[in-house]
């Protein structure tokens, strides 16, 4: 069997330990060990997911040990987390709270997206729960308040369009600590296992190109990431990454795609990671991670999170 | 073809009635694409039904919510259908009651199709959505503030060319956004509207 440890965090940044996971023989069995796991936000819980049900292609279903402190037990229990694991993962550990037995402060559990209903859901629920966060606890305008339900609209959208299968989407407010001064942010998590982005636009590609055998991830993140190609031969279509990313470049924020073994980013002045990242773990289908920053007021002024001061990372 | 406003019939479409109505009553918000392809064919069923030349007005006072997928295929996709030689009806496009929040993803999808649509803006007026040249929108707007007028009148007001001014109105008129009337006036869309309204 082989055993993954688990990272103490388990977010974005520290994905890519999750993907190691399947390295080697895809028949032998896989534990993920989360004895150890601190903290988890909707793009290390779905990260989780999605790395699982990869694992169980192939072999008999994982093993997830669970985290042993109880509040991140519990969190993930508010996340719905566990209702999905449960489907992937042979999992040991202490018993876990249902989401259901008390009021949530979460702004959108995991949730499947298989169908267009499923993204109407989603917007709906957001629209009803999130408008109050976005707007009092992140200073977002109202109107701006609405295109977030509009950004989720069309990562969700992705899925459908574009993975040819299903997958899962989360978002939630916390406060960093220690990025961003203490700001408040919200993080959105979207993926499925689906074609991927290469897969998706290597018949595009070839079509161009006649160099369709030597498309890579990265190449295929960068044409639709950067350059909006799409596979669909429509000019309406390919603009929602891009309206996306004009979006989250609006409010400071940070947009990246994850798909294969490449990862492509819009990075803004407050993260330090890399705009393009090649050779990594492979994990089918795509990862996408959103990251918008509370807008702050100084002196009476309500700025976008990259013209305030003080920063700290 | 040359219409005078007599001949043009005024229909509104409260779009958040068609959603419902399209899909069964299931979405308050305008997101999808299969939303978004409910809506155009309801639209042009409606269209259908008139079978005159009719001003369309898209009435976006109840949408909380567009995202680009939907106003792709409700507004784009409906407009380009109906710009062409081959149109199934002679159609032209007016949008009202539109939020901040619907103007990104509207001047977003017309930019994609070079395609321009007149829109009644919250606490802006009537405006010039989507692509035009600076000289179209000068005469849209000179347009827009007398409601009808000669090419004269207008580069009079603009102080420009006459023949230019001309040129520039036939070209609001090939995109769909005046009108060129039998008697070589040109009217502005909005104006039908407040006839219709009257």
């Amino acid at each position: 069997m082989k055993v993954t440890t688990l990272p103490a965090s388990l977010d974005e940044r520290t994905f890519d330990a999750v993907a190691r996971g399947l390295d080697g023989e895809p028949a032998e069995r896989r534990l993920f060990d989360g004895s150890h796991v601190r903290w988890a936000d909707p793009y290390g819980m779905i990260g989780l997911l999605a790395v699982g049900s990869v694992a169980g292609r192939e072999s008999e279903q994982p093993i997830l040990r669970l985290p042993e402190q109880p509040d991140v037990l519990s969190y993930m229990a508010r996340m719905g987390f566990f209702e999905h694991a449960e489907a992937i993962f042979e999992i040991h550990g202490a018993t876990r709270r249902s989401r259901h037995d008390g009021p949530s402060d979460v702004l959108l559990e995991i949730t499947a997206i298989n169908s267009h209903a499923d993204v109407h859901s989603v917007v709906d629920l957001v629209n009803e729960r999130g408008m109050s966060i976005l707007t009092k606890q992140l200073n977002y305008p109202v109107r701006e308040a609405f295109q977030f339900s509009v950004v989720l609209s069309e990562v969700c959208q992705n899925i459908i369009e574009h993975a040819e299968t299903g997958g899962w989407v989360a978002t939630q407010r916390y406060t960093w600590t220690k990025r961003l001064a203490g700001r408040k942010v919200v993080v959105i998590a979207v993926m499925d296992l689906g074609v991927g982005f290469r897969q998706s636009l290597s018949s595009t590609h070839a079509a161009r190109h006649g160099d369709g055998g030597r498309f890579s991830d990265a190449a295929a993140l960068e044409a639709a990431f950067l350059h909006g190609q799409t596979r669909f031969h429509d000019p309406g279509r390919g603009q929602g990454l891009q309206q996306i990313r004009k979006q989250v470049g609006r409010w400071n924020g940070r947009v990246s795609i994850r798909s294969g073994s490449a990862r492509i980013a819009d990075v803004p002045d407050w993260d330090d990671s890399l705009p393009l990242e090649e050779q990594l773990p492979f994990v089918p289908g795509s990862q996408i991670g959103i990251i918008l920053p509370a807008r702050v007021d100084e002196g009476g002024l309500t700025v976008p999170a990259h013209a305030a001061k003080g920063e700290v990372q | 073809m040359r219409y005078g406003p007599a001949s043009v019939v005024p229909f509104q479409i409260d779009l958040s009635s068609i959603a419902r109505r399209s899909v069964a009553s299931l979405y308050s918000h305008l997101v999808t694409r299969p939303t978004g392809r409910a809506l155009r064919l309801g639209i042009e069923s409606q269209i259908g039904e008139l079978g005159a030349a009719c001003i369309s007005v898209l009435d976006f006072t109840q949408v909380v919510v567009l995202d680009y997928s939907c106003a792709d295929e409700a507004v784009a996709k409906l407009m380009d259908r109906y710009r062409g030689a081959d149109r199934p009806a002679d159609v032209y496009f007016l949008a009202r009651g539109l939020g901040e929040q619907h103007r990104d993803p509207i001047e977003a999808v017309l930019a994609r199709y070079d395609m321009a649509l007149s829109a009644e803006v919250a606490a802006a007026g009537f405006v010039l959505l989507g692509t035009a040249s600076p000289g179209e929108r000068d005469v849209w707007v000179a347009l827009e503030s007398t409601r009808t007028a000669a090419p004269d009148e207008i580069a009079r007001l603009l102080n420009g060319d006459e023949r230019e001014t001309t040129t520039l109105l036939d070209g609001l008129c090939e995109r769909r956004v005046a009108l060129r009337r039998s008697d070589s006036r040109y009217q502005a869309l909005s104006s039908l509207l407040a006839v219709a309204e009257a």
